[in-house]
């Protein structure tokens, strides 16, 4: 929402584009892959089907972006997978990036938190950057792709699935019409139109904790540091977040109390005191101007399936997370990536459709596990009942003398998921010591002129430590690091050991003795090899 | 004590004071700070954290 006189559109610092209606031809012949939704999610999977050299139609309901800026936080590996499209530069060039975070108890600062980080990481932990930005930067890079066609204030009104393909009921402003595609991509969020041509629903729980986030516009002195308050005088029995946005522009969440509702509380008079109220609890003097404002709960939602057919759901249209662990954007890009790459190598005949069948256990997989961190992080938070909220007290206050309380405090937002359970994952050598373990994403080193993250292909890269004694499959890049370097010791690795990174920084299988017979094992698993998928 | 522990501890104990009902919370604290100090088998220890304890909460 915004303030009184301006519309959903009109912000203090970005112009929003308007898209027109496609025109399109009488006849649509069946396109490789349909993805539903120009959000953020979907971008990415146009992006990378388009960087693997697959076709996809691209369609959204909307003529413009999303209004207001909705996700802030931009996790380290949401940067590699940008990294990996080529497109991170403007990324890099506008967001605040970030390591630390405190906390403070009834104002008094209990915990200062880094995030980890080194030399040896390209990116830092964390960036914020407006939800307006991300899909502005990657709409530059949809525009400019060959590959990618768009189609706006197209809504899906049906959805016949067949054998051989599925056809889309598509309706635009020019009438309605018939849209075959071999695959589709429901990027279409929180309340997806594909769930429900589906017939599926998202299962869980909500929690009882409500929030207003609200962006403000001041120019205040703070560095870019994530500032939690909890119990503070502006709200009390409360918990209050800040971040810093690009264009001095703030974030400010505060939770609402059991008897506010939410009609009281998204009132722009309301929204303009709680506000103030945090304001002043943090010493801004100057003036503001209000932005944007929302209401929010904390629900931990998702489908049982993130497959229907020829149908694979991806963000938010198969999974609602709670906000505070800032990862309903960086898995929805994760998901758009993660069947994106997967569905190219199917159509390029590089895979077999097997391929397919880790896209659920990974990508569900990783929402459990932020549903695990995140009722944790809730329970924090917003304590739901008494005994929560006087053990959260009593950890607050332990926390002003004791490191180990404030850990319970400290917000689990940082490691990507890790595959180790997934078909596609070649079960670990235990022969290994140290390194990232099959299903992890690689740790990044620091190579002289650059890091390890950036010398891997675009699609599977064997890391060889010394010369492999046999010829490589095509298709896999091939990186060979010395066996006595600093990958090689941040690795484990030895003469003769070889580590499988598939596209998205996975590792898919480690050997420290690699031989033919075991790589093509692990490809097979992936269902790439001939011999194992026949 | 690991991260993991010392979380089970307050997850239990978060349970328990939902369990034991506000009317009787404060004696089902101070039987548990008795027992445990009991267990630590150092008195001296324990009055020193009963005297933290009360000045992070006096002020």
């Amino acid at each position: 929402m915004r303030p009184k006189g301006r519309g959903e559109l009109d912000s203090l610092y970005f112009d929003y584009p308007h898209f027109d209606p496609p025109a399109r031809p009488g006849g649509e012949p069946q396109v490789p892959v349909a993805v539903v939704g120009a959000g953020p999610v979907g971008m990415v999977a146009a992006l990378t089907l388009a960087q693997h050299g697959v076709r996809s139609l691209l369609l959204d309901a909307k003529a413009t972006f999303n209004d207001g800026s909705r996700a802030i936080c931009i996790s380290r590996s949401s940067y590699h997978i940008l990294d990996q499209l080529g497109i991170a530069a403007p990324f890099l060039e506008k967001s605040l990036g970030w390591t630390k975070g405190r906390s403070f108890y009834r104002g008094r600062q209990i915990l200062e938190f880094d995030m980890p980080d080194s030399a040896d990481e390209k990116f830092r932990p964390m960036y914020n950057l407006q939800q307006q930005y991300i899909e502005a930067f990657l709409w530059k890079a949809v525009e400019a792709a060959p590959l990618i066609e768009t189609r706006w204030q197209s809504r899906m009104t049906g959805l016949d699935q067949r054998a051989e393909g599925a056809v889309l009921t598509v309706e635009d402003p020019n009438g309605s019409y018939d849209l075959p595609a071999r695959w589709i991509i429901a990027a279409d969020g929180a309340r997806s139109a594909l769930r429900g041509l589906c017939g599926l629903r998202l299962k869980g729980e909500n929690y009882e904790g409500r929030y207003v986030i609200a962006d403000v516009k001041m120019a205040h002195d703070y560095p870019t540091i994530r500032r939690a308050l909890f119990d503070p005088a502006c709200r009390p029995g409360g918990t209050v977040l800040i971040h810093r946005q690009p264009d001095d522009i703030w974030r400010i969440d505060y939770q609402l109390r059991e008897d506010e509702t939410n009609e009281e509380a998204t009132r722009e008079e309301n929204v303009r005191a709680s506000v103030e109220g945090v304001l002043a609890e943090i010493g801004h003097e100057g003036g503001y101007d209000l932005e944007w404002w929302s209401v929010y709960s904390a629900n931990t939602l998702l489908l049982d399936d993130y497959r229907q057919g020829r149908v694979f759901f991806a963000g938010d249209s198969a999974h609602i997370v709670p906000i505070f662990g800032v990862r309903g954007l960086n898995n929805g890009i994760a998901d758009g990536h993660n069947i994106g790459w997967k569905l190219a190598a199917v159509l390029n005949g590089d895979a077999g459709e097997g391929l397919l069948d880790s896209y659920t256990p990974e990508r569900r997989g990783a929402t459990l596990d932020v549903f695990a961190n995140a009722s944790k992080s809730t329970r924090f938070m917003t304590p739901p009942t008494h005994g929560w909220r006087v053990m959260r007290d009593a950890a607050l206050s332990l926390a002003l003398s004791r490191e180990s309380a404030g850990h319970l405090a400290n917000p689990r937002q940082m490691t990507p998921h890790t595959y180790a359970d997934s078909p596609a994952t070649t079960p670990d050598d235990p022969g290994f010591d140290a390194g990232p373990i099959p299903g992890a994403m690689i740790r990044d080193v620091a190579l002289g002129d650059g890091h390890l993250s950036e010398r891997l292909g675009k699609g599977l890269t064997l890391l060889t430590f010394g010369d492999p004694d046999f010829d490589v499959p095509p298709g896999l890049s091939v990186l060979r690091l010395p066996a006595d370097g600093p990958v090689a010791r941040a690795y484990g690795a030895a003469e003769g050991s070889a580590y499988l990174v598939r596209p998205d920084l996975h590792i898919a299988a480690r050997w420290r003795s690699v031989t033919a017979g075991n790589l093509a094992r692990a490809l097979g698993r992936m269902a790439i090899s001939e011999e194992e998928t026949t | 004590m690991t991260q993991a522990e010392l979380e089970r501890i307050y997850e239990a104990m978060a349970k328990a004071i939902d369990a034991v009902g506000p009317d009787q919370s404060e004696v089902f604290l101070a039987r548990l700070a008795l027992a445990l100090a009991e267990d630590l088998d150092q008195p001296e220890r324990a009055l020193e954290v009963i005297g933290e304890s009360k000045a992070a909460l006096t002020g």
